[in-house]
């Protein structure tokens, strides 16, 4: 290994360890996110009352939850270095790839970790909810999330300096997760209808190339975005 | 100008041939056009909704490529010229969206069921929906430049991911595409004859042209607006 690739990735993991330790000091994301999970889990069991819903529906359901809590997780990774005035100095020391290679992996550890909650909640208060082919589903949420966090650092980076926030965030990111929002609810439905591996073959190869591809073009443009 | 008369001209002899050239089921006559099974009358739609889209995917093409331009070289004309296109790739996109959703009515019962083409075509406009929100979200032109070059390469990477998944979640009924009774149909038919292609790719040219048109049109005023907004900030500061 080269002395320049081993100093990008050391730079990077000096990103994801600040971004862990600035996390555990205001707990900002994790305790929003989990009343986040909770209130919607609870509206969507209110609205059943009691019904039995097919599974297509709770596939759809379970990655309504999981988009929704990871974009109002996400959306403040880079809006939160320019609330605190951080976006210079973290501009001058680290190089643009690290702090989003830094970013990115802070993302991908705090979506999975959502979606464990959310499946382990949504396993013990919808009896409905059976996964047959646990391979399937394992891959769906690990690909998923990876997906997920990838296309919505770089739209986190994006609006961190347009003016209206909040808003624009799913705005901008639905059009892009759409195609991966659609896979991965077509992989849950396999995984519970218990279908074989082999089916869910080019939904988890659209999902992991769906990743490299968008982390792929969030490398090379993120210079443009970071850069003032 | 010249062009604005070729154009106009142009189009007025493909409109008009395209309504008026009867569709028979064995044809004969030069202007003769043939019978397609399944769609009738209803085929006229092709010189029509489809030169749309095509000028929906060229104006976003357009617009991509002079975003590319802009991150590289940061030459404010070359912003004005991706957004002038990407809302001209709007019009047509929506254009596209009436015309094929009238069709839908007539042929398949409903406006809108989402079939494969349908949502495409709504997450195309989403897409660049998003796009306009996000340019008037950023006040900074230069900024403003540089991040919706940046979205819409993100956005357009991903388009080819959609177009493969959705075929998988719902079979399309949309002519011409995989599973059609008809084989690959209009297209098939077109290609055996000649009358139909030549209209058809006449309209292709003509839409195109028009765009082009437009676009040049477009890029002339905003390049006005443009200069216009900036002298008084050259001359006072």
């Amino acid at each position: 290994m080269s002395e320049k690739t081993f100093s990008a990735l050391r730079s990077t993991a000096a990103v994801l360890k600040k971004e862990f330790a600035s996390e555990l000091r205001t707990r900002y994301a994790v305790n929003a996110l989990i009343m986040f999970v909770v209130t919607t889990l609870s509206i969507i069991l209110f609205a059943f009352g009691g019904e039995n819903v097919s599974s297509e529906v709770l596939a759809g359901l379970l990655w309504i939850v999981i988009f929704f809590s990871a974009m109002s997780g996400l959306s403040r990774t880079f809006v939160s270095e320019e609330e605190r005035g951080t976006t210079m100095t973290l501009q001058l020391l680290a190089r643009p790839s690290s702090v989003y290679f830094g970013k990115l992996g802070f993302n991908v550890v705090l979506i999975l970790s959502l979606s464990l909650l959310i499946v382990v909640l949504y396993f013990i208060f919808i009896s409905n909810f059976v996964v047959r082919s646990y391979d399937i589903f394992v891959a769906t949420i690990v690909l998923g999330g990876v997906g997920l966090a990838s296309a919505s650092t770089v739209i986190a980076a994006i609006i961190a300096k347009a003016n209206t926030r909040g808003t624009l965030y799913p705005v901008l990111s639905f059009p892009i997760l759409l195609p991966l929002l659609l896979a991965v609810i077509h992989a849950t439905k396999l995984s519970m209808e218990g279908m074989p591996f082999e089916e869910a073959i080019s939904d988890l190869q659209l999902l992991l190339s769906y990743s490299v591809v968008v982390i792929t073009a969030s490398y090379l443009l993120f210079d443009f975005i970071w850069k003032d | 100008m010249t062009w604005k008369v070729i154009i106009a001209i142009w189009l007025t002899l493909i409109i008009i041939a395209s309504l008026v050239f009867p569709i028979v089921a064995s044809p004969q006559h030069w202007y003769d056009l043939p019978n397609i099974r399944g769609l009738e009358q209803r085929a006229r739609i092709m010189f029509f909704h489809v030169p749309m889209a095509w000028v929906t995917v060229i104006a976003f093409l357009v617009s991509m490529i002079y975003g590319i331009r802009y991150l590289v070289r940061k030459n404010a004309i070359d912003d004005l010229r991706s957004v002038s296109s990407a809302g001209l790739g709007f019009l047509f996109c929506f254009l596209a969206t009436v015309t094929g959703s009238v069709w839908a009515k007539f042929n398949w019962g409903s406006f809108w069921n989402w079939d494969p083409r349908e949502t495409s075509i709504f997450l195309l406009l989403l897409i660049y929906a998003a796009y306009f929100v996000l340019r008037t979200a950023v006040e900074n032109e230069e900024k403003r430049g540089t991040l919706s070059a940046v979205y819409s390469i993100i956005a357009f990477v991903t388009v080819p991911f959609f177009i493969f998944i959705m075929p998988r979640v719902v079979p399309s009924l949309h002519p011409g595409s995989k599973g059609d009774p008809e084989g690959s149909g209009p297209i098939m038919q077109m290609r055996i004859d000649p009358n139909m292609a030549i209209l058809f790719f006449g309209a292709l040219i003509g839409f195109t042209a028009l765009y082009f048109w437009m676009w040049s049109v477009r890029v002339r005023a905003e390049r006005v607006n443009f200069h216009r907004l900036n002298i008084p900030e050259q001359t006072g500061g």
